[in-house]
């Protein structure tokens, strides 16, 4: 297989975009990776995305989004695995440029959701759960992580407190993101007094609804050593599954996919937990991120919670998580989402990452994960 | 929205428990499958859930899918049976303070939802304590 490199990318300001629409949203963050790039054309394409049926009622977006870029007649495929969709499509694309197929390949993500309301945008997220043995029964996604949330507390003493950490964490970081849908802080307190939404989380746990696009360009690396920028490789790919349903596992405090995509990444890359400089995580819930961290290696099993106590996931810590102010304060536009973790580790060990840029980092890793867990994309980075 | 082949075809499991125990390792699955995720063993011998266990974890859906408006707040568990089953489904007849992890409970035919005023009326399995 050949090494491939980042070699351009384009993300724009998340949020209730209501003036844009999906092709919109999707082709301007395209046109800036291919202007990063210093090209105007690609092979091929990838574009994550969840549930363009639900939310805006338009299928085969695939052909939409290649002909709105003026791609057409390249082949193009919409990839989707729920939320991780984005990781997967720079996996496909991955692959793709890997095996000598295609050279030049742009992965992309997309979702807009706003174009429903609030109830019609909960089916469409509820749709990545078991719809007749979990949706059927009432509960949400909240609901999901919130019973992932009081088995973890019950088996390992995790507090609330520590959850609401992660969320005061990641707004800290997100307030120096610009392009963040929620770029403030905000603190312990109001994440506790914020409104329930499923016991023991509350609103303030919970990452938003966003409309946002983000894309990247990829080559073999030989084809990036040749342009005046830091060579972003990839050099590690892992992608696996779990139980659609969380009551089906075995252990709902461990997130096996995460643990096994993690694995696989690891062992390609020659690896180790230590060796990782920083990470963007899937926190779609502040426990996500907790239970997150621990099936990457990052921390023993059970001490999630504490590593945010501790303040090793801080920027200054030994493990940061989520510089870009991971999912609850950037934004989650599910399809996106994976593509964007992408661009800020490229930002990070490209030292472009602005304000909340890291002292020199080199490795950065990538998490993203569909669902309460049923699927996990996990992707390692190296500056040459 | 379950159409009525979709809600008709769930039937066995909601109304009846009927679950499926596979003859290589003895797991029981529910709801049935072709293949045994277990073994890989692909055959099954009829059988019908517990209905008896006790709470795994649980939460209070306190901001519902639309079709669960009038019933919110609302508790939601995972229940692990006493033949080995873990399936999701809601607690009632219990104020939410006596909920807890562990807590006994046996499994009632209840309504779960209607769909709005001319839909279907949708029936399964509920959780309440067992005293
Ligand atoms: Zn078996």
């Amino acid at each position: 297989m050949r090494d491939v490199a980042v070699i351009g990318v384009g993300i724009t300001k998340w949020g209730e975009l209501w003036e844009k629409s999906l092709r919109d949203i999707f082709v301007e963050t395209a046109l800036l990776a291919l202007d990063d790039a210093g090209i105007d054309r690609i092979e091929s394409m990838y574009v994550g995305c969840m549930s363009s049926g639900l939310f805006v009622g338009q299928e085969h977006i695939a052909s939409l989004l290649a002909d709105y870029l003026g791609q057409t007649p390249v082949p193009s495929a919409r990839v989707e695995t729920a939320c991780a969709s984005g990781g997967l499509a720079l996996r496909l694309g991955y692959m793709e440029v890997a095996s000598g197929m295609s050279d030049v390949v742009l992965v992309g993500g997309v979702e807009k959701m706003t174009d429903v309301n609030g109830y019609e945008a909960t089916y469409a997220l509820g749709s990545a759960a078991d719809q007749e043995y979990e949706g059927y029964h009432g509960i949400t996604f909240p609901g999901l992580y919130a019973l992932i949330a009081r088995a973890h507390m019950e088996k390992y003493g995790t507090t609330r407190e520590q959850m609401a950490l992660v969320a005061v964490k990641n707004h800290k970081n997100g307030a120096k993101n610009p392009l963040a849908q929620f770029p403030f802080e905000i603190t312990v307190d109001s994440v506790l007094n914020s409104v329930m939404v499923a016991d023991p989380l509350r609103i303030l746990d919970c990452s938003p609804i966003t409309d946002g696009a983000a894309s990247v360009i990829i080559c073999p690396v030989e084809m990036a050593r040749k342009m005046k920028k830091p060579v972003i490789k990839v050099i590690g790919s892992g992608h696996a599954t779990d139980m659609i349903a969380l009551n089906q596992r075995k252990d709902m405090t461990w997130l096996e996919a995460t643990y096994q995509a993690g694995r696989q990444a690891y062992d390609m890359a020659d690896k180790r937990p230590e060796d990782i400089d920083l990470l963007e995580v899937h926190d779609c819930f502040t426990i996500a991120e907790i239970c997150v961290i621990e099936a990457l290696g990052m921390v023993e099993k059970g001490q999630g919670g504490k590593a945010v106590e501790d303040e090793l996931t801080y920027i200054e810590g030994k493990i940061p998580v989520n510089p870009s102010g991971g999912l609850k304060a950037k934004g989650h536009p599910v399809g996106a989402t994976g593509v964007a973790q992408v661009i800020e580790i490229v930002k990070q060990l490209s030292g472009d990452a602005g304000e909340r840029q890291l002292k020199d980092p080199r490795i950065g890793m990538t998490q993203n994960m569909g669902g309460s867990g049923g699927s996990t994309v996990v992707h390692i980075f190296e500056r040459e | 929205m379950p159409t009525p082949s979709r809600y008709w075809r769930e039937i066995p499991q909601r109304y009846r428990l009927e679950a499926q125990k596979c003859k290589n390792c003895g797991v029981v699955l529910f709801p049935p499958r072709l293949i045994c995720p277990e073994c890989k063993s692909r055959d099954f011998e009829d059988t019908k859930l517990a209905e008896k266990g006790k709470v795994l974890t649980y939460t209070i859906i306190r901001v519902p899918p639309h079709q669960f408006v009038d019933q919110a707040p609302f508790a939601v568990g995972i229940m692990e049976l006493d033949d080995g089953v873990k399936l999701t489904g809601q607690i009632v007849d219990c104020d939410f303070e006596d909920l807890k992890i562990g807590l006994r409970v046996k499994i009632e035919f209840r309504k779960i939802f209607e769909e709005g005023g001319s839909g279907i009326l949708c029936y399964g399995y509920k959780f309440v304590p067992d005293m």
